[in-house]
């Protein structure tokens, strides 16, 4: 018996025209398939890389390193206030223009010009080439034809994406009916940031799968919670108010009725200190929003506790009833590996209490997080056997649908275009 | 030498679970004993309301060094509680060697 009213088709899988058969998952377990995800995805895609703040004034920068993407980005707030992104190597001898000690590792800094560390070419911030080394040794060089190179650049909300595909639609465009949903949503308002940073053991959308479905909350977390609710929550299982599907994007719409819990024996004694815990702080600041914007809540639902998008590729965002966001970002590093990021972002707390409430919020989200994560290591090893090979998704499950059916259309349709892939050819000429 | 303000002189000997990034909390907890976390909890988690109260009056960006390991060690009981409240085991059940490392948190 349903809680909350599903679509007239009577599922939300079948509302969205997603099929309901068992789905395959060796899109999860292919080294080839990911080689072709690489340039088909990830070379094609918005990604989200970062936000305003981390560029707080001309000259600030950040470099991201995109590995399934087969790069290394700077994303820079260039001396007119705009944010742009160079790809990270020095037009001289292909060196990586900016990073500190270990090549791999991110880096992050203010400064007037990037100087190459190999042999000190300069480059302005809005990447033209300003001084090269014994300039008169080269041979009619212009330093006017030696700029960085351009990665597109966009911001949505404060987020900052790159895309490398000088061809894909604009950024708003492509952020579709979901992401103008949340517009004047006040993320900027969230400028305590806890980051958090895990390598992973499985394929990147194994552990997007994990955070699209909340069907699996009650049971692989029952250990977290207080025996009595742990039981009441495995009874109920979970529903959710609402999906939506745009396009390549998909959000899940939930209800949340913890914070403040009703009976306060349903949380830990810590939680009642600290009156704080899952679904965050319970004391709510005011981030003076008189009404949520139309893609928060889509169902007005009095029970709402928080909606989660998906926007596909890789870029996940939790906005809470509780106001505050998480971020889940999946970076692929090999078939079955990547690097997963979660970001909690909260008004700056006024004092020490409020400081403590959003500490218990992050450190029972890492806890959560930790579980996720080492069980997405048993499932792709065992996937990796390939024993069974195709498996069935519930209706709560939609957007893991959602999420591999997009996926492989954008490798299709690469291929189409490119009937050698997957096999790269080094070229030679 | 005291770390803590005076009103807390009594958890001093716990005060080396003040320490000031998540990290190096959540380590401390996995190289504790069950007992040892135990003993730490019964003996801060009653006097959390009035660190709590005791700290409000302080402006986050310009808190007495005493006061900021306060505001760590309860920082540090919140992260030792889920194992004491819940688990009776140093580490989140079905975890394995799996870490999820903090990589920026506020200065405070």
């Amino acid at each position: 018996m349903p809680h909350f009213t599903k679509p007239p088709e009577g599922s939300w899988t079948e509302h969205y025209g997603l099929g309901t058969g068992p789905i395959s998952y060796e899109d999860s377990i292919s080294p080839a398939h990911y080689e072709v995800e690489r340039d088909a995805i990830f070379r094609r895609t918005w990604l989200n890389v970062g936000r305003v703040e981390q560029l707080p004034r001309k000259g600030s920068y950040f470099t991201k390193e995109l590995d399934a993407a087969r790069t290394s980005v700077v994303v820079v707030r260039d001396s007119n206030d705009e944010v742009r992104a160079f790809y990270n190597i020095c037009r001289h001898r292909g060196n990586k223009l900016v990073w500190n000690d270990f090549p791999g590792e991110e880096t992050s800094g203010v400064c007037r010009q990037f100087t190459c560390k190999y042999h000190g070419w300069r480059y302005d911030l809005q990447g033209e080439c300003r001084f090269v080394q014994q300039e008169d040794e080269f041979f009619a060089l212009d330093k006017a034809d030696y700029g960085l190179v351009t990665v597109r650049a966009d911001v949505w909300e404060g987020f900052i994406f790159v895309n490398l595909d000088p061809n894909a639609p604009p950024l708003q465009e492509y952020m579709g009916e979901l992401g103008a949903g949340l517009a004047g949503y006040p993320f900027h308002k969230m400028t305590q940031v806890h980051r958090y940073r895990s390598e992973v053991r499985s394929n990147w959308k194994l552990y997007i799968d994990a955070f699209t479905e909340f069907y699996h909350a009650p049971v692989l977390h029952a250990k977290q919670a207080v025996a009595d609710e742990s039981r009441k929550l495995q009874n109920v299982g979970y529903e959710a108010l609402a999906y939506k599907v745009d396009g390549p994007h998909g959000m899940v719409s939930s209800w949340g009725g913890m914070s403040p819990p009703k009976d306060l024996n349903m949380v830990k004694p810590i939680e009642r200190v600290l009156r704080s815990g899952l679904f965050g702080p319970w004391d709510v600041p005011d981030i003076g929003l008189d009404e949520l914007p139309p893609g928060l809540n889509p169902e007005r639902h009095p029970a709402w506790g928080l909606d989660s998008f998906l926007f596909f590729p890789n870029f996940m965002v939790l906005i809470w009833k509780t106001n505050w966001v998480l971020t889940y970002h999946y970076w692929p590093t090999s078939y079955n590996t990547h690097i997963f990021e979660g970001t909690c972002y909260f008004v700056p707390p006024k004092n020490a209490r409020e400081r403590l409430a959003q500490e218990m919020a992050v450190v029972t989200f890492k806890e959560y997080g930790l579980q996720d994560s080492n069980t997405l290591e048993a499932t792709q090893t065992m996937l990796e056997s390939r024993v069974v090979t195709e498996f069935p998704l519930n209706d709560q499950e939609i957007l893991l649908r959602l999420l591999h059916k997009t996926a492989h259309r954008y490798v299709d349709e690469y291929q189409g275009r490119n009937p050698e892939s997957p096999v790269r050819v080094s070229a030679v000429s | 030498m005291t770390t803590l303000p005076a009103d807390f002189a009594d958890l001093e000997p716990f005060a080396d679970w003040g320490m000031p990034t998540e990290r190096a909390r959540y380590a401390k907890r996995l190289s504790s004993t069950m007992d040892e976390l135990q003993a730490f909890y019964d003996a801060v988690f009653p006097r959390m309301e009035a660190a709590a109260s005791y700290l409000e009056q302080f402006d986050l960006n310009d808190m007495p060094e005493d006061a900021k390991h306060l505001l760590w060690l309860y920082c540090a009981l919140v992260t030792v509680s889920f194992p004491v409240e819940v688990w009776r085991q140093p580490k989140v059940p079905d975890s394995g060697s799996t870490s999820l490392d903090a990589v920026a948190e506020p200065a405070v």
